[in-house]
This record gives structure tokens, sequence and C-alpha cells, in this order.
């Protein structure tokens, strides 16, 4: 039992801060801390700062691109990233897809696509749900059949519609969920299959989300020709990359140190609002008791989740105790924002979604669209297997229930 | 002990119900949410015309229909189940209120105007330092020969920008956040000096912030005694709350009848969802709050004509449950729809938003827990 940051890590934190202070455009830094809607530049931008520093992919292999930190730097890594600011590096190619790849993929297959993923050179999208298939995923329908096109060689041709597909409209590549062989049992008959977004067939329709963002997208197939060489793993066993993924899904769900930055944040609002009684509203003590309750709440996620990466460094890969950390990471990330619309008052009202940040804004700044976040946050105990279904996960895997 | 409508009450519930089934639909309201107005002029105009709504709650010699709060309960109540955003709670709850509480002179000819359908009213109330607090007042009202100049700024104002007349409160006397001091003006919204920044709400409304730059407004515009108005003030915001009430178990309703609805034809693991146990109970859960909901909302409306301290607490103990309500049904509804509760394109979640802006409206759940305390245990002190 050591809670004690070594000489190593102090060094280091002050390193990883020194980096993010010189290299973390502030024009950016501004757009994340307004919660302004990113754009692919944005996002590739940065991005391409942290790869030439060899710093986009810290959990990969080290012969990939991985940094070979501890779990303790990779926790002040995440941690100080939080502070800064900084936008995130996204998910679905650096720390969902590349595990499957580096994984199961061939040799081939990973020289043809890690450094894409790494460099930030290729979007990718995640097409798992349907609209038949969300909790229950194995029950999926996009088919995909084995043809011999003209050219003799062999593709699947892929017809069916995947949903939720999160930031689709930016995607250059995307990775797929099919089933290749409808008559045996579900999982049984799913393959894993890599998609270039520009092939002919695939078309992407926008979803608005209640707080009228656009994030996730159908996403159409028809007649999709996908070369057999863009399958990762064996045919109808996708279902062992669906939940590795899946797993590496889970735990990065549990946003700890950006929970953190948006407590503080809550704390500094709540510190210039005023309460009833015309004192700070960090000072009333129906409030100030919410706050201290969620604090709380996240030191017992935190040190959860620093358990369960020390288990990951000695060997153990992420289990099905990551649930926890997404069932318990996702309702604290809920609580936070409806405290912040709580501490908005009457300014969580105004709806100025069209207006560009600061001009003309309504009320304080720090209550600029805090509604929108609470209702966009719902998202996230239905997202990435429901929070239902996360529990049903620990009581069947970990529980043996 | 009766909790049944009369035949009359019946016969406007099932009138309004039957309106806004023929011409409030999900994407007949989504239409006019989109259009420059942001609501329907001729919505309102039947209203007051073709169902005579506007003046059910007016006594008869005003030219109402001689209803009261429990008829305002039952229009509010179909308003939530079809998430109406024309003014009604503004013009006929509050500023109908506090018209006929202060009957200031020229009461009558307002209350007709608002039964006609020709006048609307927003509440100009809030100020941007005050939270949900009704003392903490910096707007002015400064007497100037006959009548007052009003200088200040009101924050949120709902429905300001399609009305024709403001209620404003304003200090008259006393310090910042004095129970004495506070006065309420009825002023035209076209008065020279009145500045409006108009925006659109999350929940579908239209509100504004209203700036009083040295408006001259005359000695009839005061409502009730000068100085004296906060217990005027203090009984119509309890009679809005208890509308509010009203029409978030409307919303309610229909969140947890959509969920019902849903969950049923959604199909997982081979089974509707609703087969699952662990749904069931969350549904059942979200139906007491709902029928919980529904009982203190009745309550409200019985103890309106109580004394000021006797129904400023059962408004209170009513916003609370209604407040924990809103989230945890509104919550859960979403959460229950899947991916689906979180689109645009489905009506759920415009439910949700209005809930989740009731539980803030006239004061969150831990202002109303406060008061009731306060009214409770202080009494003595």
């Amino acid at each position: 039992m050591d809670l004690d940051f070594s000489p190593q890590d102090v060094a280091f934190r002050a390193e990883v801060r020194a980096f993010l202070a010189e290299s973390y455009p502030a024009a950016l830094r501004e757009k994340q801390s307004n919660e302004e809607t990113l754009t692919k530049e944005d996002y590739f931008s940065w991005h391409r700062i942290l790869a030439a520093k060899g710093w986009a992919a810290p959990s990969w292999p080290k012969e990939w691109g991985g940094t070979g930190w501890t779990p303790t730097q990779k926790y002040i890594w995440s941690e100080e990233l939080a502070k800064a600011d900084a936008i995130p590096v996204l998910p679905f190619g650096v720390a969902m897809l590349a595990p499957v790849i580096y994984t199961f993929a061939t040799e081939e297959q990973k020289q043809r696509f890690l450094p894409g993923i790494r460099d930030g050179l290729v979007w990718w999208c995640q097409g798992y749900s349907e609209p038949g298939a969300g909790s229950d995923l194995a029950s999926l329908n996009t088919k995909a059949e084995r043809i011999k096109g003209d050219d003799g060689k062999e593709y699947y041709l892929v017809n069916g519609q995947k949903t939720w597909t999160t930031l689709a409209q930016h995607a250059d590549w995307g990775f797929f969920l099919v089933r290749t062989d409808p008559n045996v049992k579900p999982q049984a008959g799913i393959s894993f299959l890599l998609i270039d977004m520009k092939s002919p067939g695939v078309s992407v329709r926008p979803i608005i989300t209640l707080e009228g963002g656009h994030e996730v997208n159908d996403v159409f197939l028809d007649n999709v020709k996908v070369p057999v060489e863009n399958r990762i793993f064996h045919e109808n066993q996708g279902w062992t990359c669906a939940k590795a993924l899946l797993l590496h899904e889970r735990s990065g769900i549990a946003g700890v140190a950006r929970s953190k930055r948006g407590l503080e944040r809550l704390r500094e609002m709540a510190q210039t609002e005023k309460a009833d009684d015309a004192g700070p509203l960090l000072a009333d003590p129906f409030f100030r008791r919410k706050v201290a309750d969620l604090e709380i709440d996240l030191t017992a996620l935190e040190y959860t989740e620093l358990r369960t990466l020390a288990g990951e460094s000695s060997g153990k890969g992420p289990g099905p105790e990551s649930s926890i950390l997404k069932i318990k990471g996702t309702e604290i990330q809920q609580r936070l924002t409806e405290l912040t619309v709580e501490a908005a008052g009457h300014y969580g009202a105004p709806y100025l979604r069209d207006l560009p940040h600061n001009v003309g804004a309504i009320g304080p700044d720090a209550a600029h669209g805090v509604a929108g976040q609470y209702f966009n946050t719902r998202k996230t105990s239905i997202y990435g297997g429901s929070n239902e279904i996360q529990r049903n996960i620990i009581a069947k895997l970990v529980l043996g229930l | 002990m009766d909790f049944s409508f009369t035949e009359e009450q019946s016969m406007l519930r099932d009138t309004v119900a039957s309106y806004l089934a023929d011409h409030y639909d999900f994407e007949a309201r989504r239409a006019a949410l989109r259009s420059a107005d942001g609501w329907r002029p001729a919505v309102w105009k039947a209203f007051a015309e073709e169902l005579g709504i506007l003046g059910a709650s007016f006594a008869e010699d005003l030219g109402g229909l001689g209803g009261g709060p429990t008829e305002t309960m039952v229009i509010m109540e179909e308003f939530g189940k079809a998430l109406v955003v024309e003014p009604y709670l503004g013009t006929v709850v509050i500023a109908g209120g506090l018209l006929k509480a202060g009957a200031p002179a020229g009461a009558a000819e307002l209350i007709g105007q608002i039964i006609a359908g020709h006048a609307t009213f927003a509440f100009a109330q809030a100020e941007p330092q005050g939270r949900y607090s009704l003392s903490d007042l910096k707007t002015t009202a400064r007497k100037d020969g006959a009548g007052y100049v009003l200088g200040g700024h009101k924050a949120v104002v709902i429905g300001a920008p399609w009305a024709s007349h403001l209620i404003v409160t304003a200090r008259t006397g006393g310090g910042q956040r004095d129970a004495g001091g506070v006065s309420v003006f009825v002023v035209d919204k076209a008065a020279k000096g009145i500045v409006t920044r108009d925006y659109p709400t999350v929940d579908g409304s239209r509100a504004s912030e209203v700036f009083f730059e040295n408006v001259s407004i005359p000695a009839e515009a005061l409502i009730g005694a000068e100085g004296g108005g906060l217990p005027l003030v203090e009984q119509v915001v309890d009679e809005a709350v208890a509308a509010v009430c009203a029409e978030a178990c409307g919303v309610l309703r229909r969140l947890h009848e959509g969920t019902l609805e849903y969950t049923k034809q959604r199909k997982q693991f081979g089974a509707p969802i609703a087969s699952f146990q662990v749904l069931q109970h969350r549904m059942v859960d979200m139906f007491m709050q709902l029928e919980q909901a529904v009982s203190m909302t009745y309550m409200a409306h019985i103890k309106l004509s109580e004394p000021a301290a006797e129904r400023a607490k059962a408004i209170s103990a009513a916003k609370v449950q209604i407040g924990r309500a809103c989230r945890f049904v509104g919550q859960n509804a979403i959460q229950l729809h899947g991916g689906m509760g979180m689109t645009d394109e489905m009506a759920i979640g415009h439910y949700f938003k209005r809930a989740t802006m009731i539980e803030g409206q006239f004061g969150s759940v831990d202002h109303h827990l406060r008061r009731y305390e306060t009214l409770s245990f202080d009494k003595a002190a």
C-alpha cells in the first residue's frame, strides 16, 4: 500500500505540465473550456501535436508507439490533461479499435492501420448499435455476404443500418460488427470489419439530440463492397473482438479526471452565484452538502479506478469489474451537471445554442449552456452498454449469480 | 372528503383536451416553436373565443365563468400533457391573480382584456442576483409627481416577447432584501424606456431580459399598497406554483405513459424490455412519484384559500414533491427509452426538458424545503 508519488512521478508531472503549457494551443483551450462544438480540425490538430511528442497513445505496446508509462504516470497524465482543459483524443481509434488491432489483427493489418490511428491521420467511428440491437448487441442484423468481385478478389457485400454512430459525420473509416453467419447462435456468426466510409453505398444521416446538438448519426450500408482483407480476426469470431473492445470502452468511461475538473468549476461557480440569503451558494448548507457528497463519491471512484489500474499493471487486463467504473463514473458526471443546472438558477433556462459564446451571452458565463450539458449527459448511462446492462455483467461475471 | 370533479369541471377538461388533441400535436407545436414568433396567437384566440378558458377562473361579474383554482388546475394539467407554451400562467394565473387580489382602479378593464384574449402578460419578478427570493430587488420605482419612474433589470422573464403588458415588482422603499418596500406595478410593455433582449428557452418557450431605463408610469399602475406588495406577490406566486404543479402532473403523466408504451413494444433479448423486472420496478417507482405528485397538487389547490402561513407550507411541500418527481420520472423516462430518448425527434425528450425547467420554476426543491422548514419549525422564534 503506497499512495505517495515518487520523485520520478513528481518530475513527470512537472514535465507534463510544462509540455501542456507550451504546446496546448490557447485557442483550443478556450473553445474547450467554453464547451463549444469542436471541428474535425480541432481534434486532429491537438492529436498531431501529441503524436509528434510521442504521447498520443500512452497505453499501446511500446513497439507501436506506447509510452510504457506506469499506472501512476497515466493517472497523472489524465489529471493534467483535464486541468488544462485539453480536448480529448477521441477514443474510437486510439482507445477502442487499436487494442483490437494489436491483439487480434495480422502483422500486415497492424502496419496498415495503427500508424494512422496513432498519428491522428484517420478518423474512426464505431458501427455497433443498430435500431433493433442496442443493449442486445449480439442480435445485430447487418448482413455481410462473401462475393467474388469482377476483379476476381473476394469481398463482403454489406447491407444494413447502424445507429448512434458518434461523430460519423467526420469519419474516414469505421469498424463494424456484421453478421456473416445467420444460422448459428447470434454471438457465433459475427465478424469484425473495417470499412472505408468513402465506399460507394455508405451514407450518414444526422441524429439531432434533445439539447440540439449533432454528435450521433445513422449510418446506412447499401451493397457496400468490403475487401476480405479488411476483416480483423477470423470470420464469425468478431464477437471476441467486440467483447474486448467493450471492456476498453468501459474503463475509459469513468472520466475521473474530467469530473474532478468539473467539480472544481462547479465550486468556482457556486462561490460567485448567490444563494437565496444573498451569501455565496457554496456557503448554503443544502448546496454545499450536495457538493461534498459528490466529492466523496468521486473520491471512492478514483480509488476504485486506481485499484483497477494497479491490477492491470500487474498483468490482468481490465476485467468485468470495469463495469463499476462505467456505472459510477457516469452517475457522477450526471450528478455534476444536475448541480450545475441548480447553481445556474434562472439562467439555466436560456437556449443560446446558435449564438457564439459570449456574443450577447445571457446571464453569467458559467451558466451558459448548462441545461444542454445536463440533457446531453443523460446519454452516458445509456451508451457503451446501459448501466442496467453493466449491472447484469457484474451480477453474472463478478458475482456469479 | 371529496376529490371528485364537478360535471362542469370534467367538461372543461374534455373541451381543453379535445381542442389540444386537434390543434396541438407534437408536430404542430414544433413548427410553432421554430417560427419567428415562437407561439400561436391563433391558439390564444381560440382559448379566448372558442374554449372560453381565459375567463374560467374569473368571477362572473368580471365576465368570467366563475371558477377558481380547481378550474386552473384542470386546464394546466391538460396544458402539461400537450406542452402548451402559450402564456396562460403569466396572463391568467399571475396577472389575473394580482389584478383580482390587488384590485387596482383599472383591474376590471384589464381582466376584460385578458378574458377576451387581447392582453397577454409576463411576470417580471426575478433579478440576476436574487435567485428565488421574492424580496431581493434592485429594481426601483421612484416617486415622480403623481406617478413613478422604474429602473432596473429583470431576469429570464418567461413569455415577455409575447406580452402586451408586464407585471413588475420593484422597490419603493426599504433595503434590497427587506420585506417592506416592495410594490407591484402593471406596465404597458410598449412604454418608453423598456428595452428587452429576447431569446428562446431550453423547454421551448421564449423569454427576455427586461431593462427599465427611466420608465415613467402613472400612479394607477400600482397594484395593492405601495411598499406593502410582498404578501400579495407571495400569495399569487403560491397560486402560480400550484398551477405549475398541475402542469407538471400532465407532463409526468405523459412521461410515464410514454415509457410504458415504449418498453412494451421495444424488444431486446427476444422479449419486450418491459418484461424485465428491474425495469418494471423502475416504472413502478416512476408511477409512485407521479401519484404522489398528483396527491400533493390536489392538496396544494385545496389549501390555497388557507391563511398565508398554512398556504405557503402546503405549496412548498407540494413543490418539493413535484421537483423530485420531475427529476426522477424525467430522467428515467429518458433512460428507459435508451438512445431514442436522447433524440430531438421523439416527444419524450421534450417532456423531460419541460419537467427539468419545472424543477426550478419559482424555486428549486432546496428552496421550498427550506421554506417549509422555516414555516414548520421556526414559528416559536
